[in-house]
C-alpha cells in the first residue's frame, strides 16, 4: 500500500498544493514554518481522519479561509482508493471514499494503517502512565475488537464504581452489596485486559529490543516491564476485595488494570532520569518500528511510516542505520521531513537508497 | 424576543419549558390558543390539571393508572406469577403493544447508576423483593435496556431474589427483525451467535 498523490486546499499554510508521490522515501524539506510537518498531518488525516497535531478540526483551516480539504490516492490491493476530507466552519467533517461518504467515521479507521513518529512521542517517557496504557491499548485494539469493547466497558464500570464510593463517603454509609454488583463486573473485564496486555508485550517487547539494537548498535541495555498489580495467583475480584477498606477511604478504586505502567530502563535505570535525549529518542523510535511492525504483521502489509524531525538530538551514525533501515523494502513508503536538504541527500546517498525529495517554501512544493 | 403583552410571555415561557419546544414554536402554540374561544382552552388547561392531580401510581406494579391498582394488575385473567421487571412506564406500553405479554409488571423507575445519583433504594425494588418473597411468583423477566446499567440491575435483582426459587429470564438480545445481517453491529451479531436458539423455537407462532 502507498499514497500516490496528495492534493491540499487551504491546509494549514498551504493554499493549494499538488504532489505527486511514489512507494519508497518521500523527502520534505525545508526551513522552519514552511510546513513540511502539516504535510505529514495531511497524511495523517488520510488515515485517521483527524490530525495528530491539533485537537479541533477546524483550527488546521488556511487564515482567513472557510473550509480545508485533503484529497489522496491510495494504492493498495492493486486499487486506486480516492480518500477525501473536508472541513468548512459550522458544519460537519466530511470524509468520502471514491465519492461516498461514510456513515461512521471508525469504519475507515485501521484501512490504511499509519505510524508516525514525532517530537511528540516524548510524552510516551515523560508523562503520566495514562499515555503509555492508551500507547498499549491502541496497538492491541487496532488488531483486536474484543480488547477495545471490553476496554471501554470496563473503564464505564470502574466510573460507576467510584461513583458509588464518593456516594458511600458523602452520605457516610456503606453497603457491601451494592458494590459488590459493580465488582463482579470489573472482575473477569479485569482479568481479560491484564491477560491480552500481557500475552502482546511478550510479542511485542522482543521486537522492540532487535530495532533499538539497531539503532544502537547495540550500546546500550534496554528493558521494559509490563508493571500490573495483577498476576498469575492475584485475580482482580480478590484485588478488589482485598483493597475494599482503603478504597472507601480513597473515595476510588485504587487497583485494577487501570493503574497499569511499562517500565521503560536503561542499565536497570529509569529511562527518564538517566538517558541522554539522544538515547531517549532512540528509545522512541525503536517502540514506535516495533508497532510498525506489529501492524504489518496483522494487517499483512506495510503501513505508512512518518518520520518527523528524527534528526533532531540523534547523532549521525544512528541517522544512518535509522534511514538504512527503513529504506529496506519491507519498511513500504516513508515520509521523512528535514531541515537541511544536504544533510538528507548525503544520507540517502551513503545508504545507497532512491528518494523523492520535496523542498518546501513559502506554501508552495517544489520537486527537486 | 419582544413581546408585547407580559401575559403572552409568560404563556410562551411555560411552552417553551417542554421538552423539544422552542421559544418560536411556543409562541406559535399560543397564538393558535389566543384563536380558540375561551372554552375550549379552559377545558384545554383543565385537562392537564386534572390529569396531574388525579394521576395514580398502581400500589402493586407502580405503573400509572386512575385507580390504586392498575388495569394491568387487577385483571384476573393475566398470569400473577409472572412478572416482567421494566425501567419506566413507557416500557409497559411498549411490551404491552406487542401483545405478546399476559403477565403483570413491575416498574423500577429507573436503573441503577451512581454517576446519576441512583442506587437500588432511589428504585422500587424493594416491593419487587417482597413480592418475590411472598411465594406467589414463578418467574421474574428482566426487560431493562441492554446497557451495563441495564445489566447490572438485573444482576443486582436477581442476587436479591435467588434464595426464593424463581426462575429468572432476560428477554433476548439479538438481530432486529426485518434487518441485514451484514449491518448489524459485531457485539450483537457475536451475542446472536453465542446464545443461538433452537431452529424448531424460532418459528413465529
Amino acid at each position: 500500500m502507498y499514497l500516490k498523490s496528495l492534493s491540499l486546499y487551504n491546509f494549514k499554510n498551504f493554499e493549494e498544493a499538488n504532489i505527486a508521490l511514489a512507494p519508497g522515501i518521500v523527502c520534505f524539506t525545508g526551513l522552519n514554518g514552511e510546513g513540511k510537518t502539516n504535510l505529514l498531518d495531511a497524511i495523517h488525516y488520510l488515515s485517521f481522519c483527524k490530525s495528530f497535531l491539533v485537537s479541533s478540526d477546524v483550527l488546521n483551516i488556511r487564515f482567513n479561509e472557510s473550509y480545508f480539504a485533503v484529497q489522496g490516492t491510495f494504492i493498495a490491493h492493486d486499487k486506486e482508493d480516492v480518500i477525501y476530507c473536508a472541513v468548512k466552519y459550522g458544519e460537519r467533517k466530511v470524509f468520502k471514499k471514491n465519492q461516498k461518504e461514510y456513515s461512521k467515521l471508525a469504519d475507515h479507521i485501521g484501512n490504511y494503517p499509519l505510524v508516525i513518529i514525532s517530537p511528540l512521542d516524548s510524552n510516551l517517557i515523560t508523562d503520566g502512565s495514562d499515555e503509555r496504557r492508551r500507547f498499549l491499548d491502541s496497538i492491541i485494539s487496532q488488531y483486536n475488537r474484543e480488547y477495545l469493547e471490553k476496554l471501554i466497558q470496563y473503564n464505564k464500570v470502574l466510573a460507576q464504581r467510584n461513583a458509588l464510593l464518593k456516594q458511600f463517603a458523602e452520605n457516610g454509609n456503606f453497603n457491601y452489596s451494592v458494590l459488590e454488583i459493580w465488582d463482579v463486573q470489573l472482575g473477569p473485564l479485569g482479568d481479560y485486559i491484564f491477560n491480552e496486555r500481557k500475552d502482546f508485550l511478550e510479542k511485542f517487547i522482543p521486537v522492540f529490543y532487535r530495532y533499538f539494537d539497531i539503532i544502537s548498535n547495540k550500546k546500550e541495555e534496554v528493558k521494559i516491564h509490563y508493571i500490573s498489580q495483577l498476576n498469575q495467583e492475584l485475580k482482580m475480584e480478590d484485588l478488589l476485595s482485598s483493597a475494599i477498606n482503603k478504597d472507601r477511604s480513597a473515595q476510588y478504586t485504587s487497583v485494577g488494570i487501570h493503574k497499569d505502567d511499562l517500565d521503560f530502563l536503561i542499565k536497570n535505570f529509569a529511562l527518564k532520569k538517566h538517558a541522554s535525549q539522544g538515547q531517549q529518542k532512540s528509545f522512541l523510535i525503536a517502540l514506535k518500528l516495533a508497532q510498525f511492525e506489529f501492524l504489518k504483521q496483522k494487517k499483512g502489509e506495510a503501513p505508512l511510516l512518518l518520520l518527523d524531525d528524527i534528526f533532531d538530538k540523534l547523532d549521525d551514525t544512528r541517522i544512518a542505520r535509522l534511514i538504512d533501515l527503513v529504506s529496506k523494502e519491507n519498511f513500504g513508503q516513508v515520509f521523512i521531513t528535514d531541515t537541511q536538504k544536504e544533510r538528507i541527500e548525503h544520507i540517502l546517498h551513503t545508504a545507497h537508497s532512491e528518494a523523492l525529495i520535496y523542498s518546501i517554501s513559502g506554501g508552495k512544493i517544489l520537486k527537486e | 424576543m419582544n413581546l408585547p403583552s407580559k401575559l403572552v410571555e409568560a404563556a410562551v415561557e411555560q411552552f417553551a419549558s417542554l421538552p423539544g419546544i422552542g421559544k418560536r414554536t411556543a409562541l406559535r402554540l399560543v397564538l393558535h390558543l389566543l384563536k380558540q374561544s375561551k372554552e375550549n382552552v379552559n377545558a384545554f388547561s383543565t385537562t392537564f390539571i386534572e390529569m396531574r392531580n388525579n394521576i395514580k401510581y398502581c400500589k402493586s406494579c407502580y405503573n400509572i393508572s386512575d385507580n390504586d391498582i392498575c388495569e394491568i394488575c387487577s385483571d384476573h385473567k393475566r398470569d400473577h406469577s409472572i412478572i416482567c421487571v421494566v425501567e419506566d412506564v413507557r416500557d409497559v406500553m411498549a411490551i404491552e403493544n406487542t401483545m405478546q405479554y399476559r403477565g403483570v409488571y413491575h416498574v423500577l423507575g429507573g436503573i441503577i447508576s451512581p454517576m446519576n445519583g441512583i442506587g437500588p433504594n432511589e428504585l422500587n425494588i424493594e416491593s419487587l423483593i417482597t413480592k418475590a418473597a411472598s411465594g406467589k411468583v414463578n418467574e421474574m423477566i428482566f426487560a431493562l435496556s441492554a446497557t451495563m446499567e441495564g445489566d447490572t440491575t438485573n444482576f443486582y435483582i436477581f442476587k436479591r431474589i435467588k434464595d426464593y426459587n424463581i426462575k429468572t429470564s432476560v428477554i433476548a438480545r439479538g438481530v432486529a427483525v426485518g434487518d441485514d445481517l451484514e449491518y448489524t453491529d459485531e457485539i450483537t451479531l457475536g451475542r446472536s451467535i453465542l446464545n443461538r436458539v433452537p431452529y424448531e423455537n424460532s418459528f413465529v407462532r
